[in-house]
Formats: structure tokens, C-alpha cells, sequence
């Protein structure tokens, strides 16, 4: 059936998801003026910006790297990111939630589920108006969330940063269209086609660097309706919550309030694999902030949400 | 799932398209689940929008139906992605609606896959929407065909019943550009031939569908005779490491590229000689489609983004007047004294369209040539001048340089997508 000639043209499907993002990076890069990459400093913008930089070698990426900063990060988050900008002599821009909050532009949450997770839309409003970007590559990819599944590779927002899932511009072949008036951007998803999967195969394949939190270790957490969060100054206790040491890690990074822990002795890349393969739950399953409702995420990305 | 232990096939995307009664769906939500890819908790949310909805099963549509608008008037308005994957290969499935802007959504859909899914009704037999859905597989391109005879439970699992349905679309399908075409007789709602063999069809030898999506050979589609490599992007890191570094970064379209391949750059007709191919850091003996790497040459040439590296024996058609069919996505009608702007490859020009030659009828296949408007939806055959030459292959010898799209530049949004020939 298949002769050695055209066996050795096949490529196996992460080198073909890397050859697409790769060429969306490089599109984006080619069509705009003043691009940017949203780093949460979460594996999946971590593996962007690993791909940025194949992009472009051995240029360095062409782009800065923007963190919205909620002032909630994990320390760790925050230490990874800063070394790995100084390893890639990249341009960081930070903008920042409380200072969003202190200028009386945003209300915070108060209460026991409190939360910093919708205050950022504006705070990344704000920082693409700032500084004029026209597109912003994020790692976000259509397995996440059903809302996400009908994204495209180039979102169109308009002047208000708002997102018409209703409206959106057909996307035919690799052929995108970045066309835009003043004042409108894109938001770019070079990872649409991963699953996290395919994220965490290439990441044992590349041999990429993670924060620590995504492998197991020791952590003081409490247990709040049935998911485990991590104990921090920013988490109000209830009166029957009393913080004990667990065995877990964290299968996505977002803030220390609303990130739940699972239980898991997997500290090496291979039984992270062997754990997500056999994981019976989607991965967003853990944040509280997609549990709010059913459109929870559609109606944060019609805002301007990532 | 067991996802560190990909024996890889590669990637295969393909299209499944159809209506809300067709068993599509189903179908998916078969695939998904017998290939373990429904997460618990999104079960129990559909399971729960079932129940409040009044059904009595589960309505897997639910699952793919993600906007909160198709939700609530119960519709498929979008191309929905899906994903999934087997020890053998993972999938990608663009999951078109049947009803609404069908057309545009098939076209879109169908524009990266390499094979489509098309469901029949064993009841009904072939339909409009069956002739749609072929037509538009073979106008994109595709290679292969996967013509799934659902609801065989409900004739009676009669093999005759299939045969006649089988012939049926043979003699339909001689007018498609479609070669391989495999037909499968299956009950998606029981899962007879879906993943399973099925007990009730013991005259059925053939494969069960995933079994063929596992095993599918489309490496071969892909073209490697004609070498087209257009340039996306010039990377000149300008470091004192890389002082005269000047890379030439773009994706393969078609063909096999190696160092010390004489080029020739398009549309200057400039020689040169490939010096390094890398993919990141890494250096590469050989590049072909769909890889992104960057290429280095011998001596410094005047190539920029739309530029085109090609082998001198072998060169696109570069031209400023072409025929072309396309599928119009634009709100409003095709205004011919209107400009455009053609998006082909890494290249944008103005272009205007000269004529419209005919309409196709999209069940009937009949080209009406009295009819000059073009509507959202409809396909046409039409002429079209560009201000500057561009370099193309017939589609149907290049599915990577025979594309483009044409963008409204009052609007800025895509209105038609093309195929050269």
C-alpha cells in the first residue's frame, strides 16, 4: 500500500500543528503594525511564545510579550515569566489590574468567591488602546471551552474590543484576513487546532520549560465546594475552612483565587501525559470563573476577554 | 485515549456536513464517545440541558452547538471544530450546519480538509442536500469520500436497500472530479459500522468508518512534484551573531525543496541557490508541504512577502486575467463594478471582476448562463483582472496556490473564496 518513499513525506500530527502555528505567527508578524503576544505564563502562551521564537530564529520575536497582571499571580508564575523574557531578550509590557482598580476605573469583588478574573477584560483594554496594538496572539485553543470551538485563527474585535460571534469573517484555507480599520485589532489564536493533548506532548517533546506549579508538590489548600484552592493572603476563609498540606498540582495557571488543585503525584512531564490521557474532566473544568453560567465564557470574550 | 502512545497516521481533518434529522449529530457524537473524547462534566451539562429541555435521550447536538444564540433557536449557525483522537491519528472535524448559510459554511469547512463525510438517509435515499454536499467536496478539492448510509435499523438492516442507494450515487458521482469514494452501511444511533463492527450487517465487508478515518492514506494528496515556496516573512536579525543573516521564512505550498537546489525567484526571474533550510535553529535536508521553515540563499537577491521560489523547469502560470469559480459569502450581491482586493498566498492585489460567466445550480449541477447576479451562497464561474500579475496553479493541480479570497476593501470583510480553473 504505502512505499518507504512516501512514508518518509508524512509527518506526524504535532510537526503539522507546529508548521500552523508557525505560519500564523509569521502572518501575523507580516500583517500587522504594531502586534503583541498576551503571555499569562501559562503553558499554553508559554508554548506560543516557544513557537515565536522558531518563528523568527534567529531573529528574536519581533513582538513584545504583554502580562495582565492581577496583582493574584502564584509568585511562581511571576518569577518564570521574568526569566524567561530575559532569556529571550524579549520587550515585556505589564499592565496592571490594581492599578486599574486604584484609578476607580473597575470595582472589586468582595465576598468569599472574589475574584479579579472579569476586572482584567478591562485592564487588557486598556493596555491594547495604550499601545496601539492591532493584533494580540493568545493561547487559547477551540477544545477548551464550546464557546472557543467556532473561534477563528484571526478574530476581528472592533472599536469597543467586542467580539460578534454571530458575525464573524469566514476563514478559508490558510488565506487570513487581517484587513481592519483604525482603532479595531485582532485577536490571533495560533493554537486554535491543539488540544491539550497535543500541548503537552510537544512540550515533553521540546523539552520546554514550566513553572513548577504544573508538577506535583506540597501545598497548603482548603477544600471549597468540592475543588481544592490553594491557601494565599488573597483567599478569604470561612469559619469552618482550615488549611491542611496536600500532594497536588495545577492543570491550568490562572489566579491564586480561582485556580482549583487536583490531587496528584504526577512530577514529571510522562505521568502529566499519563494523567491528562486517562483525565475524565475538561481542563477548564476546575475554574470557577467558566462555572458561573453555561455562556459564562461567551459573554467574557463578546467583552474583550481573551 | 491513550495519548502518549500515537502510533502516528498524522493528522486527517474532514468535513461532515447535514441537517438536524440526518443523524449527523449522532454520528459525532458517536465518534467522540466511543473514542472517549466527551469529558464528564461536558456530558453532564448536556445531559442536564436534555433533561430540562424535555427530551428523553441525550441530544448530542448540544454538544457542538456552542453560541448561546444557536442554543436558544435550537440551530447550527457556525462552523463548529471538533476534535478527537485514537491511538492510530488524531482528527480534526470542521462540522458544518445544513440548513443556514449552508453553502458558505460547507465551503469554509471543506477549504482545509482532506476528506468528507456525507450522510445518507437509508429511508430517503439520495437528496438535494446529498448532490449539495458532494458538489461542493469535489469544488474544494477533496480527494476522498466517505458516503455513510445511516438508519439502516430502520429498513430492516436489507442489504438491497443499501446496494440500490449505493448505485444510486455511483451513477450521480461520475459527474463529480471525486475518485475514491467509499461507502459504508451503518446505524450511527446504534453504532453499527461507526466504530464497531456491525452484528446486524454480517453481508457488510468493508471497514467501519473509523476504522477507514484511521487508515485513510492522504499523504499522498499533497502535491511534491511542483515546488512552489512563497515567501511570508524576511527575518534579518541584525546581531553581531547574525550580521548578514538574511532567511526567507514561509511555508512549504507544494513540492520538495533541498540546500543546493537551483531556484529561481519569482516574479523577478532572479537565479539562486539554496543554501540552509531551518525549521527553528535546526538545519533541514529536505522541505516539503505543509512544513514552515526558513530558506537561505547563496547570494543576495531582491525577494520579499509574495515572492515566490519555484525550480526553473517548473513555474505557476503568472498572469493578470484568470477564470475562476467562487463561492460569494458577501451580505450583498456581487457588484461587478465594484474593486477588490484578491488575497492569494502571501500576496494582495486589487482586482476587479470582468465577467460573470455562469451560475451553477448547486443541486441540479446545471449551469444557468442567463442569470449575471451573484448571491451570498451561490457559485459562479467568472472572469477577473488584477492590477498586478499573480502567480497561480490550476486548483485542481495545486489546492495551496489555485486559492484565493476576494475582500471588500470598504468593508474589509472576505466576500468570495476562490478556485483557479
Amino acid at each position: 500500500m504505502k512505499n518507504k518513499m512516501e512514508e518518509s513525506y508524512n509527518l506526524d500530527h504535532l510537526t503539522e500543528l507546529e508548521a500552523e502555528s508557525i505560519f500564523v505567527l509569521r502572518e501575523v508578524a507580516a500583517q500587522f503594525d504594531r502586534p503583541a503576544i498576551l503571555f499569562s505564563g501559562g503553558k499554553d502562551s508559554i508554548v506560543v511564545t516557544h513557537l515565536a521564537s522558531k518563528a523568527f530564529a534567529p531573529a528574536k520575536i519581533p513582538m513584545p510579550l504583554v502580562h495582565i497582571d492581577t496583582g493574584h499571580n502564584f509568585p511562581e508564575t511571576l518569577a518564570f515569566r521574568d526569566n524567561l523574557v530575559s532569556d529571550l531578550g524579549a520587550h515585556l509590557i505589564v499592565g496592571s489590574v490594581q492599578e486599574t482598580i486604584s484609578q476607580g476605573k473597575v470595582q472589586e469583588e468582595t465576598g468569599h468567591n472574589a475574584s479579579r478574573n472579569k476586572l482584567q477584560t478591562t485592564t487588557l483594554i486598556d493596555t491594547i488602546e495604550e499601545n496601539k496594538f492591532d493584533a494580540c496572539i493568545g493561547g487559547a485553543r477551540r477544545d477548551e471551552e464550546k464557546a472557543r470551538a467556532k473561534e477563528r485563527f484571526f478574530s476581528h474585535r472592533d472599536d469597543f474590543s467586542q467580539w460578534d460571534p454571530k458575525n464573524q469573517r469566514p476563514e478559508l484555507w490558510n488565506l487570513f484576513n487581517g484587513m481592519h480599520a483604525p482603532g479595531e485589532h485582532f485577536r490571533v489564536f495560533p493554537l486554535n487546532n491543539w488540544t491539550e493533548l497535543d500541548v503537552w506532548n510537544y512540550i515533553l517533546r521540546e523539552k520546554i520549560a514550566l513553572p513548577s506549579l504544573y508538577f506535583s508538590h506540597q501545598r497548603e489548600c482548603i477544600k471549597r465546594d468540592g475543588q481544592i484552592l490553594s491557601n494565599s493572603n488573597f483567599l478569604q476563609l470561612k469559619e469552618n475552612e482550615t488549611p491542611e498540606m496536600m500532594q497536588v498540582r495545577f492543570r491550568t495557571l490562572g489566579d491564586l483565587t480561582i485556580t482549583g488543585a487536583f490531587e496528584s503525584d504526577a512530577d514529571n512531564l510522562e505521568k502529566i501525559i499519563d494523567e491528562v490521557a486517562a483525565t475524565r474532566i475538561t481542563e477548564r473544568g476546575g475554574r470557577i470563573d467558566d462555572k458561573r453560567s453555561s455562556s459564562a465564557m461567551e459573554d467574557r470574550k463578546k467583552d474583550g476577554y481573551f | 485515549m491513550s495519548g502518549n502512545t500515537t502510533t502516528d497516521n498524522g493528522l486527517l481533518r474532514f468535513t461532515t456536513a447535514g441537517s438536524v434529522d440526518d443523524g449527523k449529530s449522532t454520528l459525532i457524537g458517536r465518534l467522540l464517545f466511543d473514542s472517549k473524547s466527551i469529558f464528564e462534566d461536558q456530558l453532564e451539562a448536556i445531559n442536564d440541558a436534555s433533561k430540562q429541555k424535555g427530551l428523553e435521550g441525550v441530544d448530542l447536538s448540544l454538544l457542538t452547538d456552542g453560541l448561546r444564540a444557536e442554543r436558544e433557536q435550537g440551530i447550527t449557525i457556525d462552523v463548529a471544530y471538533r476534535y478527537f483522537a485514537t491511538p492510530k491519528r488524531k482528527f480534526i472535524i470542521a462540522d458544518t450546519p445544513g440548513h443556514i448559510q449552508y453553502t458558505r459554511n460547507m465551503v469554509t469547512g471543506a477549504s482545509t480538509a482532506d476528506l468528507a463525510v456525507i450522510l445518507i438517509d437509508a429511508r430517503h435515499g439520495l437528496i438535494e442536500q446529498t448532490h449539495r454536499h458532494s458538489f461542493i467536496a469535489s469544488l474544494l478539492g477533496l480527494r476522498h469520500l466517505v458516503v455513510c448510509v445511516n438508519k439502516m435499523d430502520l429498513v430492516n438492516y436489507e442489504e438491497e436497500k443499501y446496494r440500490d442507494i449505493v448505485n444510486q450515487y455511483k451513477s450521480f458521482s461520475s459527474r463529480l472530479d471525486i475518485t475514491d469514494i467509499t461507502f459504508i452501511p451503518m446505524s450511527a444511533l446504534h453504532g453499527d459500522n461507526v466504530v464497531n463492527r456491525s452484528e446486524n450487517m454480517t453481508w457488510y465487508g468493508g471497514s467501519t468508518l473509523l476504522h477507514y478515518l484511521e487508515n485513510v492514506h492522504v499523504g499522498a494528496d499533497r502535491n511534491l512534484q511542483d515546488c512552489r515556496f512563497p515567501v511570508q516573512y524576511v527575518i534579518r536579525p541584525q546581531t553581531d551573531e547574525h550580521r548578514d543573516f538574511r532567511g526567507y521564512a514561509g511555508r512549504i505550498a507544494s513540492g520538495i525543496f533541498k540546500p543546493g537546489d537551483e531556484v529561481v525567484a519569482l516574479p523577478s526571474e532572479i537565479k539562486s541557490t539554496i543554501k540552509d533550510i531551518y525549521l527553528g535553529e535546526k538545519k533541514l535536508e529536505k522541505a516539503f508541504p505543509p512544513l514552515s521553515v526558513t530558506m537561505t540563499l547563496t547570494n543576495d537577491i531582491d525577494l520579499s512577502r509574495g515572492d515566490m521560489l519555484v525550480r526553473e523547469n517548473n513555474q505557476p502560470e503568472k498572469t493578470h486575467v484568470l477564470d475562476a469559480r467562487i463561492c460569494w459569502l458577501g451580505d450583498k450581491p456581487l457588484n461587478t463594478s465594484s474593486r477588490f482586493i484578491l488575497r492569494h498566498l502571501t500576496h494582495e492585489v486589487q482586482a476587479k471582476i470582468t465577467d460573470v460567466l455562469y451560475r451553477i445550480d448547486i443541486n441540479t449541477l446545471h449551469r444557468d448562463e442567463a442569470t449575471k447576479t451573484v448571491e451570498v451562497n451561490d457559485i459562479a464561474r467568472i472572469s477577473i483582472k488584477t492590477a498586478s500579475p499573480v502567480l497561480i496553479d490550476s486548483y485542481r493541480k495545486n489546492r495551496i496556490t489555485g486559492a484565493f479570497i476576494l475582500v471588500d476593501p470598504s468593508t474589509h470583510s472576505t466576500v468570495a473564496a476562490g478556485v483557479v480553473g
